[in-house]
């Protein structure tokens, strides 16, 4: 603080609404649950996984008293890193919190909760890898979203006449469904290079048609094509990597999964190591920082942009392919439900880089994941309110907690050759 | 020079001389965004024409009558691309060329031109329809258009229609204020509707000026969440909330008469048209009359030279984001009080994409939104009939809409196609910027 006067910071607002939830509980929690009330928090599946068997009333007591204490803290405005960390560990709190209150009386188990956030971060994780190659050569996509549908969409038709036609080969079948998934996200982001590379249409303006395109024309071929949709859908195959597989507890949860969550870390992993280890990604980068720049020294800034968005559309086709091939084994509209812009929160939430955009992806995969083990459990509250939670936690993480996030400075700026 | 960056506002920027020639080149860059709808609607009959055409046939003839052969087999799929534009305009402005004696009795014909067997009619019914249709999207529209002026891209038109039209709805049932005059009613359940619009914007507008958190997400996620929400007070049973138990589907109970919109005799033309008119009056008044509207336009221009002319940039964003969702408010209200009378769950499904590609086809010109929406409530309404008549999936009519605002974002192409000069500098328009601010 370098001037006396109080200004009202983020790190006061945050502090206040963690006070006001640890009085929350303090208060609520000794008549809602009787002292003698347990969640049980199994690790890992059948009889002999490891339980925890918590004591709801004092655990949230506990939590309650770290919150309290945590914004106290952060209100006195003295050591400013401690109560920073204190605040954090609170947003972490929140979560194990959450579940231990739902599961009261009842048991749950951590590892399906840990396996199911995993599986659902997928396309949002994809998703954000997809937008980091894009807006680190300076284009912004939110076409994300219209991609995705596009390659789920087209993914799956691709699937539907193949399958007949390969009755013996439902694997290959499926493999080239992913192909054309991807292809076809890679013609959509081409329209989105070409539109606001080559034309300098404003990119969120140019996102904005792909989004609506994309819209149209999968609804457009679902009833050209996929009218009589049959029953026994076929999804990806689950692929046991041995050794690894065996691993206790997490070996099963990590290593006996599907290909395209086994992508998202080949993708973090690649796109990790392109944007900081190699000339390419340095390339990338620096069209994405400053272009002029970047042409002076001989680097073709519309080659590298279109070469970047258009792996970006690949990367977000893949994504939609988890949607159609991985998860459901079918198409409906809109089926993507607008996880390309939680996807592009992530993107935002981890600072433009992979490992960042992992635990974006991690946390709205928690949220979404927490809905459906609330129904599970059957907690009283309204199922509209669950499934807004990812949505909610996309506006309070982008609202707070990281700071500002500073995206390449290019980014969203056409280039014009002098 | 950079032409076209967003940073800066490129009206400052020398620009090469056009070099003006009569006719065309003069009358060529004003039609621009009407060549951009010929343009995607030509695009549309293609589609069309590869939809209806057997494509096995059309190798066969290939094969056996070269390229005659070829295009003789296209013929069909033209003719049902023809069918199907032809049943869109009747749908859209009721002027067809059809049997005046097999319309259905009670419908409106008039005949202006009998030709054998079929003539060429007017049927009243369907342009007030296509008005109707237009009425809320003026609104929404103009609600995209007032956030573009202040650089915000405001996707979330469609969320600000549920919050409107549920405070609307809300006011215009609840039984405590049943008795009221509608001389008071209406106005206070467009007053909420505006309200309920103006504060789930100015949400966005707030995060966006103090957090810095990009309103195109916050305005999805405000979106998703008023889906969500409105579905929640709709289709609660315990507690209820806006459900009516009597009802065989989930909506609201129907509001009190006092709070409908006056309606022209039995038309369905209603008084929401006067205030979508009158908006866009006011719309226009506030932006370029008034201090507000001019700082408003300043911080969308440039905001640091806003920020050095003492404006508060902060303040501004919340009020164009409160404008705007106050208008998709109003819009979201008109269509409760004025056509549906109750408010059903998932009644605003992608408004808020129709509003930005309207708000586009103006070119956030806010008396261009009286053609743009007629444009595209013409399109909806036409559509039923198509896909009656030609047999052609509705859905046709969202790729046509999306190439229309293709078309008009990247007038280029159109230009190219149409052969039309380079942009004058005065028709730069601003949309919205990157991440940052």
């Amino acid at each position: 603080m370098s001037t006396k006067r109080f200004r009202l910071t983020r790190t006061h607002i945050f502090s206040a609404f963690f006070l006001v939830v640890g009085l929350w509980i303090a208060l609520r929690a000794p008549g809602s649950f009787a002292p003698d009330t347990i969640s049980k928090m199994s690790v890992g599946l059948g009889p002999e996984a490891p339980l925890w068997e918590a004591p709801t009333r004092a655990v949230l007591l506990a939590v309650a008293g770290l919150y309290m204490a945590g914004g106290a803290l952060g209100l006195i405005n003295r050591w400013p890193r401690v109560s920073f960390s204190v605040l954090l560990l609170n947003g972490v709190l929140m979560f194990p919190a959450i579940l231990i209150a739902a599961a009261a009386g009842k048991q749950t188990n951590m590892l399906t909760m840990l396996a199911e956030s995993l599986r659902l971060a997928t396309p949002i994780v994809i998703g954000a890898t997809a937008g980091i190659w894009s807006e680190r050569a300076g284009v912004v996509n939110i076409a994300i979203e219209g991609m995705m549908l596009t390659g789920a969409c087209f993914g799956f038709i691709t699937f539907f006449f193949l399958e007949p036609a390969m009755p013996d080969a439902t694997n290959t079948a499926l493999f080239i469904a992913v192909m054309v998934a991807i292809f076809s996200g890679a013609l959509m982001s081409l329209l989105h290079a070409w539109l606001s590379v080559t034309f300098k249409t404003d990119q969120i303006v140019s996102g904005t048609v792909i989004n609506i395109l994309a819209i149209g024309l999968t609804s457009f071929a679902r009833r050209e094509f996929l009218l009589s949709t049959r029953a026994g859908r076929v999804t990806l195959p689950s692929i046991e990597i041995p050794v690894l597989s065996q691993i206790p507890i997490v070996g099963d949860v990590l290593f006996n999964n599907k290909p395209i969550f086994y992508m998202m870390f080949v993708l973090l992993i690649v796109t990790h190591v392109v944007l900081f280890y190699t000339s390419l990604g340095l390339r990338m980068r620096s069209v994405g920082e400053h272009p002029q720049a970047a042409d002076t020294v001989g680097i073709n800034v519309f080659f590298t942009r279109y070469r970047s968005v258009i792996i970006s559309g690949m990367i977000a086709g893949l994504a939609g392919a988890w949607f159609s091939l991985e998860t459901v084994g079918g198409f409906d509209d809109l089926m993507t439900g607008g996880r390309g812009f939680i996807a592009l929160a992530a993107m935002i939430f981890g600072k433009w880089n992979p490992a960042g955009a992992f635990g974006g992806g991690l946390l709205f995969g928690f949220a979404d994941a927490l809905g459906t083990r609330f129904q599970i459990l059957d907690v009283p509250v309204p199922p509209q309110w669950l499934q807004m939670l990812p949505f909610l936690t996309t506006m309070v993480v982008l609202a707070g907690l990281i700071g500002r996030a500073i995206p390449p400075a290019a980014d969203g700026q056409p280039y014009e050759k002098q | 020079m950079e032409e076209k960056s967003p940073e800066v506002s490129s009206s400052a920027e020398p620009q090469p001389s056009v070099a003006r020639r009569i006719s065309w080149g003069e009358i060529g860059p004003r039609l621009v965004p009407v060549l951009a709808v010929l343009t995607a609607v030509l695009f549309g009959g293609l589609f069309m024409v590869f939809s209806g055409t057997d494509w096995a046939g059309a190798r066969a003839a290939f094969a056996s009558d070269g390229l005659g052969g070829f295009v003789r087999e296209l013929g069909p799929g033209i003719g049902k691309a023809g069918v199907a534009y032809a049943a869109m305009v009747e749908g859209a402005t009721g002027l067809g060329y059809i049997d005046p004696s097999s319309v259905r009795a009670q419908t409106t014909v008039v005949v202006l031109l009998r030709l054998g067997e079929r003539a060429i009619v007017f049927l009243p019914g369907n342009l007030v329809a296509t008005v109707v249709r237009s009425t809320p999207f003026v609104l929404a529209g103009l609600a995209v258009a007032v956030g573009f002026k202040a650089g915000l891209f405001n996707i979330g038109a469609e969320g600000q229609l549920y919050a409107g039209a549920l405070l609307a709805v809300w006011i215009g049932f609840v039984p405590a204020l049943a008795d009221l005059p509608g001389i008071l009613h209406i106005p206070l359940a467009v007053a909420g509707g505006i309200l309920g619009g103006a504060i789930w914007g100015a949400i966005a507008g707030f995060l966006k000026a103090r957090t810095g958190a990009h309103e195109v997400i916050n305005t999805i996620m405000l979106n998703h969440i008023a889906i969500r929400l409105a579905d929640w007070l709709i289709k609660s049973r315990t507690p209820i909330i806006l459900l009516d138990t009597t009802a065989s589907v989930p909506r609201t109970p129907f509001i009190a008469a006092s709070a409908e919109y006056p309606r022209l005799g039995d038309t369905p033309l209603h008084f929401g048209i006067l205030i979508s008119l009158g908006a866009v009056a006011l719309v226009w008044w506030f932006l370029y009359r008034t201090t507000l509207g001019f700082e408003l336009r300043t911080v969308g221009a440039n905001p640091n030279a806003a920020k050095y002319a003492g404006m508060s940039v902060t303040r501004n964003l919340v009020l164009a984001m409160a404008v705007s969702g106050g208008l998709a408010g109003l819009a979201g209200a008109g269509e409760v009080l004025g056509v549906q009378h109750n408010l059903p769950p998932g009644f605003f499904a992608g408004v808020g994409f129709d509003s930005i590609a309207i708000a586009l086809l103006a070119k956030t010109n806010p008396i261009a939104m009286i053609p743009a929406a007629f444009l595209w409530g013409g399109l909806l309404n036409g559509a039923g009939l198509m896909q009656i008549r030609a047999d052609i999936s509705i859905d046709l009519v969202k790729i046509i809409q999306a190439l229309i605002v293709m078309f008009v974002a990247a007038d280029q192409i159109v230009r190219v196609i149409w052969r039309i000069r380079a942009r004058r500098q005065e028709e730069e328009v601003i949309f919205s910027r990157g991440w940052g601010r």
